[in-house]
């Protein structure tokens, strides 16, 4: 485990010189992740520096279990953003606060403010689907429905409203497209979903949320039950799709954080403890929790 | 020793060794019914007995066995009975006699002799002695006699047909719509409106059914006019008998007969058996209506428990907060199902039947009480009595479908912005369909073998009408039904003559069994061809 992490940041050393941030770990709970080393890449337009994603004092409780303790980060636009952590860091329970899937879960209570372009998630008044239209979710174990591959990707689209027979072809093509699964399933789209690959089907399931055009794409550790080989194709495919959708991406493994996120959050006991430009994080962390984490000390 | 157990080999023996047994049990039970019940059918050869005192016996033989010799001393010869369908119950009384085989002094096979299956009186053995037609002899002698017969069998039986279709469609339909209006009069005549018009009307239209009634009897009259064509018979013991032929059923020469004769007389009376109605008290004839209410009642029975159980079970599980009471609610199914049966039916009697049937009567019906309509017995209430006795079985599969589908298949659909009610009929009910039918061919195979609950609610050892008919509304869900289950223990427990109706416990069985094979087995193709839709995962 060491080995491979380090192996990470080696890989990482070698094309980024980053100047660490001396106050970097106050930093991120302000506007935009790690303003000071962001200044060599100032090139790229203020436009898509603009977080989508606001999340300020945010604590949850899981009856009197305090799961996630004030946290404060902002996630930006059309950019991927990871959350590593050893396990039951709370990661997976931030992003599902993203579209409001602990709602289904008994006894937690939340408190603090989530907005997503500018709107408050937790407003009483928010219909809930029409947040997890704009917010979708791959899930760690890939999950198709029971149906055709067709209907499965139809789903969603099916939901907010039947669209006309040949629009729905469209959809469905131009999902499986985005999702680099339609050369290999367009001969067969009337077969059972459950008849793909592993990575088929989680590829799917990426086809299915994406069918739906939402701004924001959560991934709960999406290549963990997957081969080197379908992981590779996903991590390909996030780099694709990051041009159209904010990622968010949880993940146990500190080489995928590596390779294909913008920005990493790192969380322990349910605290973040630092945010910045992934190559800030696994090349120069400004916390020492967060260095012996990545360099496979504990976790 | 301890090590031979650990090995697992003893384990292997004792749980194959089980498994065999069940299974010889269950094949064991089969083949006797197969057997007994499609051997009945097999047209034995008639056997002439001379007995020892000059008597003369003839007719088929049914059984032999032994005679028990309590106290006799070792190596006294074993004596033998047998038994010998004689028929003529009209001549002798009985159908079946026991003789000793050491009375028999000669036994033989005559060709000419003739079986005759007659609407009354059970099976004729004899020799024909000559036709008739009215008082003329069209011929004479076992032989001619025979070839008579041949001639003019046809032309009586169809005569008889057509008799029998008069009395029960045209005339049955003229019955029925007299007493409609006759139902119609009496209902204007509850609201004091004697005098009205539409009184006047009716009336009008019973006299144009008394006439077309009279048609109908005419033409009857000239119909049994035409068939005055008799059969005389010489029976065994110097026995006349004169029958007319409309009274045959069918009439055969087993010993004269060969192997495809013999086939195809078996078929014929297979299809009978099947298609027919029944007669002699269900001892002769067919179950078609049987088998008709046992189909039709298990059919509605679904139609009932399916989305009852479906509706209940998703509501334990998908809906209702998890706890102390939906346990015991669960609880409280499971035990349900053990309840034994009978009780189920004497809830039917009071709840169904007396008190929604008594009020459905009171309510739409006054015009025909106190005859009561829906306030007694009938296809629709045993229904519902077995839809309740099987709803459990319904509600656990489900419950069980419901619980192995795994959760993150719901939140895939509400993360997509379903609302929880797309994702259960969109995604979980589709799921969960097989585990449904599972249900549902636990339930049917349960319903069609029970006989206790119907017994009290319904069920009628001979239903004068099926369920469905050519009279609006076509299906009367009120009417009393016959069931393959009940028919077995009516033929070969309550029948008047025990003897000739075994065979028909054995067929009617094996049809039970055929046709619960059948109500499953659709259902299993069903189960498949929607599991085979959504193969299942791999992953």
């Amino acid at each position: 485990m060491a080995t491979r992490a380090e192996m990470a940041v080696e890989e990482l050393r070698g094309e980024v010189s980053v100047r660490a941030s001396g106050e970097g770990q106050r930093g991120y709970n302000r506007g935009v992740p790690g303003d000071t080393g962001v200044q060599g890449q100032a090139g790229e337009a203020r436009t898509r520096m603009e977080p989508m994603i606001e999340i300020r004092k945010l604590n949850l409780k899981y009856g009197e279990k305090l799961a996630l303790e004030d946290i404060s980060l902002d996630i930006l636009k059309h950019k991927v953003t990871a959350f590593i952590g050893p396990s039951g860091c709370g990661k997976s329970t931030l992003l599902r606060c993203l579209n409001r899937l602990n709602d289904l879960v008994d006894g937690v209570t939340i408190t603090g403010t989530i907005r997503i372009g500018g709107t408050d998630i937790n407003d009483p008044n928010l219909e809930i689907t029409e947040l997890r239209k704009r917010v979708g979710m791959v899930f760690q174990k890939s999950n198709p429905f029971p149906k055709t591959i067709y209907d499965n990707v139809a789903y969603g689209p099916r939901i907010q409203g039947l669209p006309p027979r040949l629009a729905m072809d469209e959809i469905v093509e131009r999902s499986l497209k985005g999702a680099a699964l339609w050369g290999e399933v367009r001969d067969r789209l009337q077969e059972s979903a459950l008849s793909l690959s592993g990575g088929q089907q989680q590829r799917l399931c990426i086809a299915r949320a994406i069918a739906v055009e939402p701004e924001i794409l959560l991934m709960d550790e999406p290549c963990s039950a997957l081969d080197p080989i379908a992981t590779a194709k996903i991590e390909e495919l996030m780099a694709q799709l990051k041009k159209q959708y904010t990622i968010v991406i949880v993940t146990h493994n500190m080489q995928q954080a590596a390779r294909v996120s913008d920005y990493t959050a790192f969380l322990y006991l349910g605290a973040l403890i630092e945010y910045n430009l992934t190559k800030q994080i696994f090349v120069n962390p400004s916390k020492k929790q967060t260095e012996d984490y990545i360099t496979g000390r504990f976790g | 020793m301890r090590r031979f157990w650990k090995s697992g080999d003893p384990f292997i023996w004792l749980s194959g060794g089980a498994l065999a047994f069940s299974l010889v049990m269950v094949a064991g039970l089969v083949i006797l019914v197969l057997v007994n019940g499609l051997g009945s059918f097999w047209p034995s050869p008639i056997v002439r007995l001379t007995l020892a005192g000059g008597k003369e016996l003839m007719g088929q033989v049914a059984q032999r066995e032994k005679i028990p010799q309590p106290g006799a001393p070792p190596g006294t010869p074993e004596r033998y009975r047998i038994q010998v369908r004689v028929g003529n119950r009209d001549l002798y009384g009985a159908d079946f006699v026991w003789v000793e085989e050491a009375n028999i002094v000669r036994r033989d096979f005559p060709a000419e002799a003739v079986l005759i299956e007659r609407q009354e009186w059970g099976n004729l053995y004899g020799f024909i002695k000559e036709v008739r037609d009215g008082d003329r002899v069209v011929a004479r002698g076992p032989v001619d006699g025979w070839k008579g017969l041949q001639a003019t069998l046809p032309g009586a039986m169809s005569t008889s047909r057509e008799i029998r279709r008069v009395e029960k469609k045209d005339i049955g339909a003229i019955n029925y719509a007299q007493e409609q209006i006759r139902l119609r009069m009496k209902k204007l005549g509850m609201r004091d409106r004697e005098g009205s018009p539409e009184v006047a009307q009716l009336q009008q239209e019973l006299e144009t059914l008394a006439a077309k009634y009279r048609v109908q009897e005419a033409r009857l009259a000239e119909l049994r006019q035409s068939s005055r064509q008799s059969l005389v018979v010489s029976a065994a013991g110097d026995k006349v008998k004169e029958l007319s032929l409309a009274q045959i059923v069918r009439a055969y020469q087993p010993n004269a007969m060969g192997l495809w004769a013999k086939s195809g007389l078996y078929l014929s009376k297979l299809w009978e058996f099947v298609a027919g109605e029944p007669r002699e008290s269900n001892t002769e004839g067919g179950v078609f209506p049987a088998i008709f209410g046992t189909v039709m009642m298990v059919m509605i029975m679904s139609l009932v428990v399916a989305p009852l159980g479906v509706l209940a079970a998703f509501y334990l599980r998908e809906y209702a907060k998890q706890g102390a009471f939906v346990s015991a609610v669960r609880i409280a199914v499971n035990n349900l199902a053990g309840v034994p049966s009978i009780v189920f039916g004497v809830f039917g009697v009071g709840f169904f039947i007396y008190l929604v049937g008594g009020s459905i009567d009171r309510l739409f019906y006054p015009e025909v009480l106190p005859t009561p309509t829906y306030g007694t017995g009938g296809i629709l209430w045993a229904s519902l009595t077995l839809a309740l006795l099987t709803v459990p079985v319904v509600i656990v599969a489900t419950e069980e479908g419901l619980a192995a589908i795994p959760g993150g298949m719901r939140e895939a659909s509400l993360a997509l912005g379903a609302t929880k009610f797309e994702t259960t009929w969109r995604v979980v009910l589709p799921a969960v369909m097989p585990s449904i039918l599972t249900g549902l061919i636990l339930a049917m195979a349960r319903a069609a073998g029970e006989v206790a609950p119907l017994m009290i609610t319904g069920v009628v050892k001979l239903a004068p009408s099926l369920p469905i008919d050519g009279f609006w509304p076509f299906l009367h869900l009120e009417r009393k039904f016959m069931h393959l289950g009940f028919h077995i223990y009516d033929v070969g427990f309550q029948s008047p003559n025990v003897d000739a109706a075994r065979p028909m416990v054995y067929t009617t069985a094996l049809l039970l069994l055929l046709v619960v094979l059948v109500l499953n087995l659709t259902a299993i193709l069903l189960r498949n061809m929607l599991r085979r839709k959504y193969a299942s995962s791999t992953f």
